[in-house]
């Protein structure tokens, strides 16, 4: 396994940075400590480049690109907090509140949310897009969770957890556009899931109060994702 | 098969046709058979035979022969002649006159400039061969280039041809067709793969079918070909559902070319295989993006992602890929035949070539028309269009789909061109040319794009999925006489958003239409606005 | 690991089976002849119903998930039963410019159906199509499979009529 990996040098920011060949620029960012927003992305899942916060801009490259997939290359020159990514971010967040009901107040994952502390954090203080507001099912049929599709983001999080660690593939999305939707099996009731083994990894991963545990109320529902590298080094066999 | 086989097959159907004294073709493409041309074909069998003529002429069903909204059409192979809205009643008629003076009452004028200023490269047989019949193919030097490339030129040699050429992809986006080959030539890997993109997805272009309806051995020539070049022996055809005729036709043309072994293993005795399928898109435009239709073929969803890596290097089950559209694997043949620099003497500096295009719309002719790179809009719309209809004023032309935009008329005397086309805030996109008219308005127009972008968005990553919804209610708002300035900026800051943020190319490209429309056609938006009326008359206003 | 999984047999004795069967078998019953074999249900059973799903999902070996997900992913597959009859409206650029739109509203006015929907007594479904490629003959309408074109909003309520009266009763 342990091949010679080679390294690259790039420049971050102004800054220079080595990394091996085979990271991505949000590896690199994440271990130099740059501030790199993402929520689609999580370490151990196969990165989809969905939620388009982690853009970046690449010297040379007409387009912005996502750091969650792209590679390091010798010589590289990225910025990663230019004023035009910036308004993008905090204008996609806008995005992401105004598709679905996000009012944090009443949600049991305030305080614990990925896409509350991102907003908090990129300063975004009001939503200038119309909300959409679709009123969509809260499914409770699960003995010990619940899904709210309405605080749902579709970043995948649960789909890919599912089918790529726990082996199950009990979610998937269905529909498409702004009509796609999280399922369980074939759009049947959670509880009635054949295929779910009850893991609650996809509760976990979630990033929002989508996915939560039975019996919280507002506010207690932190999640808990210490097991994920060790499960990916698992399956990887490198442990 | 040989070339000395192949050759004596053309040569003997030459010679049966050639028996025959006259020749009536009957469009059996969808367009004609949609008015009953198969209805007219029966009843001309019928005269023939009600006269003993069988042995002198021959009855032939052939493709698609251009302006297809004057179907049925028949004609005469020998003296040109055409007929237009023929009804099995003219059957009697057109026989009788055979050798004779045509029926005038229902002849199609062909020394028009619809028909002159046409020139015929991926259409050259459309119109003439009968699509159900290799041995016509044949006869029109069918699979002569792919025998030619696999018994006289190493790979190498092929790819050289296509990047003289100058082609680039006809699907929308004009990527150099060689460079692609070459990419894929070169890319490491036992198993390749070549696709063609027949999922023609763009409401109001039809050219694609058309090629497949007409000429189908043309494009899985053009595919074995491009086997051969990048090391594939294996090809998938993805193709609409949508278009039950061209998928009739496309697997009648493989089971011959298969039973004649111009497809299948060891093709003309050489160590070249290549094996052609077809794989059925099932309603979903995101398809025609590369790696959303790899996905697709896969049996899964047909979302996109991110590119890098290219299907060049890692597609189809990971192995690298070539994906062209049918109109650019249409256009291999030909240039195998004549030469790649015989190809780049037609067209521009930059575009090369001809292009197909589907004209409809507020336009005298409809139809397939194909014409050499380079030609101006206004030659397009006034002479081979025949202008607009029913004296109203010519307002603006759609090209590209809902990736592309409206082009006024300051800009008819710019040439048709990749490069012109994006410098005017539209694309060439796949071809489709819808004719606007004073009737038509521009902000309907860009709310019936985006509500086709909203729908067929697919929904993975958030700017497309939530974006084109806020712009189409945006523009609905705007539609109905209820929006305000404020909704107007909005709408153009989503347009930079999408158009910088989204994944894929449906998302770049979905403001597109928008945008154009902004950039010619602003006050159309603000009488909306601030007036509150429709100047084109095309808006129910809300309030 | 070991996959000699025994294969499913089908839902019930209906003939229909052995065309999708031999589509799964002609793909050697790899995941990736979902779309093919869904096809195949479809153009068989006029739709996709839970059973079949579920058959092709056992036989494919895909997750249920994964064959929901790409069964409403595609809008040319349908998990209602159609109508009696079918209409398809072309809403393609050409057909729109050319009056699309009033056809469907007509229809809608006259069946009470927009696309998607089937009539209450289950004689018509209402489909809108994007772009069925007969531009030159705008604006387009199937009608049970059969394309005609140059159609006007009266023209294609008399061939709905027609459907509706000749089966007996009247519309909803």
């Amino acid at each position: 396994m342990r091949q010679s990996v080679r390294v690259k040098t790039l420049k971050i920011d102004d800054r220079d940075v080595g990394a091996r060949e085979d990271q991505t620029l949000l590896e690199v960012c994440r271990e130099n400590g740059i501030f790199i927003p993402a929520l689609c992305h999580l370490d151990g899942l196969t990165p989809v480049g969905a939620c388009r916060l982690c853009l970046v801009e690449v010297k040379g490259q007409r387009r912005l690109l996502p750091a969650c997939v792209t590679r390091v290359e010798e010589g590289m020159e990225v910025n990663t907090a230019t004023e035009r990514l910036k308004k993008y971010r905090r204008q996609i967040l806008e995005l992401f509140f105004s598709e679905r009901n996000h009012i944090c107040s009443v949600c049991v994952s305030n305080g614990h949310c990925e896409l509350q502390s991102l907003a908090q954090q990129l300063g975004v203080d009001h939503v200038h897009f119309p909300y959409r507001y679709p009123r969509l099912p809260v499914d409770a049929s699960h003995d010990r969770f619940v899904i709210d599709h309405n605080r749902c983001i579709l970043c995948t999080r649960c789909v890919r957890v599912c089918d790529e660690i726990e082996g199950a593939h009990t979610w998937d999305v269905m529909g498409r556009g702004i009509n796609a939707r999280v399922i369980t099996d074939l759009n049947k009731p959670w509880g009635e899931s054949e295929s779910c083994t009850s893991c609650g990894k996809c509760v976990h991963v979630c990033p929002t109060g989508a996915l939560v545990e039975k019996g919280r109320s507002v506010a207690e529902m932190a999640k808990r994702r210490q097991f994920l590298p060790y499960l990916t080094l698992m399956r990887e066999g490198k442990q | 098969m040989t070339v000395e086989e192949l050759h004596d097959i053309a040569m003997s159907e030459r010679e049966a046709q050639g028996e025959y004294l006259h020749h009536i073709h009957v469009c059996m493409a969808a367009g004609c058979l949609s008015s009953r041309s198969d209805k007219v074909k029966e009843a001309l069998e019928a005269e023939v035979k009600r006269c003993n003529g069988e042995k002198k002429c021959l009855v032939k069903g052939v493709g698609c022969m251009g302006p297809c909204a004057a179907g049925p059409l028949v004609s005469v192979a020998e003296t040109g002649t055409m007929y237009r809205g023929v009804t099995p009643e003219d059957a009697a008629d057109i026989v009788q006159s055979l050798g004779k003076e045509p029926v005038s009452r229902l002849v199609y004028p062909t020394d028009t400039p619809f028909t002159q200023r046409q020139v015929k490269v991926v259409l050259e047989n459309s119109g003439k061969i009968d699509p159900e019949r290799i041995e016509d193919y044949i006869a029109a030097d069918g699979y002569s280039a792919l025998l030619q490339a696999l018994t006289s030129m190493t790979p190498a040699e092929v790819i050289e041809q296509i990047v003289r050429s100058g082609l680039r992809g006809r699907g929308g986006a004009g990527f150099p067709t060689g460079l692609k080959w070459t990419t894929v030539a070169k890319a490491n890997g036992g198993r390749k793969f070549v696709i063609c993109n027949a999922d023609e997805g763009d409401p109001g272009a039809f050219m694609d079918r058309s090629v497949l309806e007409s000429d189908p051995h043309r494009v899985l020539e053009g595919m074995a070909i491009a086997g051969y070049a990048v090391g594939a022996s294996q090809g998938y055809i993805y193709v609409r559902a949508e278009y039950p005729l061209a998928i009739k036709r496309l697997r009648t043309a493989i089971r011959q070319a298969e039973r004649q072994g111009l497809l299948g293993n060891n093709i003309s005795d050489t160590q070249f295989s290549f094996h052609v399928d077809l794989r059925l898109g099932a309603g979903a435009f995101v398809c025609g993006e590369e790696t959303a239709l790899i996905a697709s073929i896969e049996g899964k969803r047909g979302t996109p992602r991110p590119r890098p890596p290219f299907p060049a290097e890692s597609g189809l089950w990971g192995d690298p890929t070539l994906i062209n559209n049918v109109e650019t694997f249409a256009n291999v043949p030909p240039i195998i035949r004549n030469g790649g620099e015989w190809f780049a003497r037609i067209g521009t500096e930059k575009s090369k070539g001809t292009k197909v295009f589907a004209l409809a719309g507020r336009v005298v002719n409809t139809g397939l028309i194909e014409v050499p790179m380079g030609i101006t809009l206004r030659e397009i719309v006034y002479d081979i269009g025949g202008g607009v209809p029913d004296g109203r004023q010519f307002k603006a032309v759609q090209t590209g789909g809902p990736s592309g935009g409206c082009i006024p008329e300051q800009h008819l005397d710019m040439p048709v061109d990749y490069e012109s086309l994006v410098q005017v805030g539209s694309i060439m996109g796949s071809g489709g040319m819808i004719v606007m008219d004073e009737t038509s308005c521009m902000v309907d127009v860009a709310r019936y794009f985006m509500e086709f972008c909203m729908t067929e968005s697919c929904g993975k990553c958030i700017p497309c999925r939530v974006g084109t919804a806020h712009m189409f209610d945006l523009l609905t708002k705007i539609s109905e006489g209820r929006a305000t300035a404020d909704d107007l900026a909005l709408l153009e800051e989503l347009c930079d958003l999408v158009q910088n943020t989204s994944l894929c190319g449906l998302g770049i490209t979905a403001p597109n239409p928008v945008l154009s429309t902004l950039r010619y056609f602003r006050d159309e938006y603000l009488a909306h606005i601030t007036e509150r009326t429709c100047p084109a008359g095309a808006c129910q206003m809300r309030r | 690991m070991r996959t000699d999984f025994v294969n499913p047999s089908p839902p019930s004795e209906d003939k229909r089976w052995r065309l999708v069967d031999a589509t799964m078998r002609r793909h050697g019953r790899q995941s990736h002849a979902l779309i093919e074999s869904l096809h195949t249900v479809q153009e068989s059973f006029g739709y996709l119903d839970e059973e079949a799903l579920r058959y092709v999902a056992a036989v494919l070996r895909v997750p249920l998930s994964h064959v929901y997900g790409v069964a409403t992913f595609y809008h040319f597959f349908t998990l209602k039963p159609p109508g009696e009859h079918t209409c398809v409206v072309c809403t393609g650029t050409a057909c729109y410019i050319k009056g699309a739109a009033s056809i469907l509203s007509a229809i809608a006015q006259a069946e009470g159906v927009k696309p998607g929907e089937t009539t209450k007594d289950g004689k018509l479904s209402l489909l809108s199509a994007r772009c069925l490629g007969s531009c030159g003959l705008a604006p387009a309408v199937v009608f049970d499979g059969e394309v005609v074109g140059k159609m006007t909003p009266s023209l294609v309520l008399e061939r709905i009529r027609g459907w509706t009266s000749r089966d007996g009763r009247g519309t909803a």
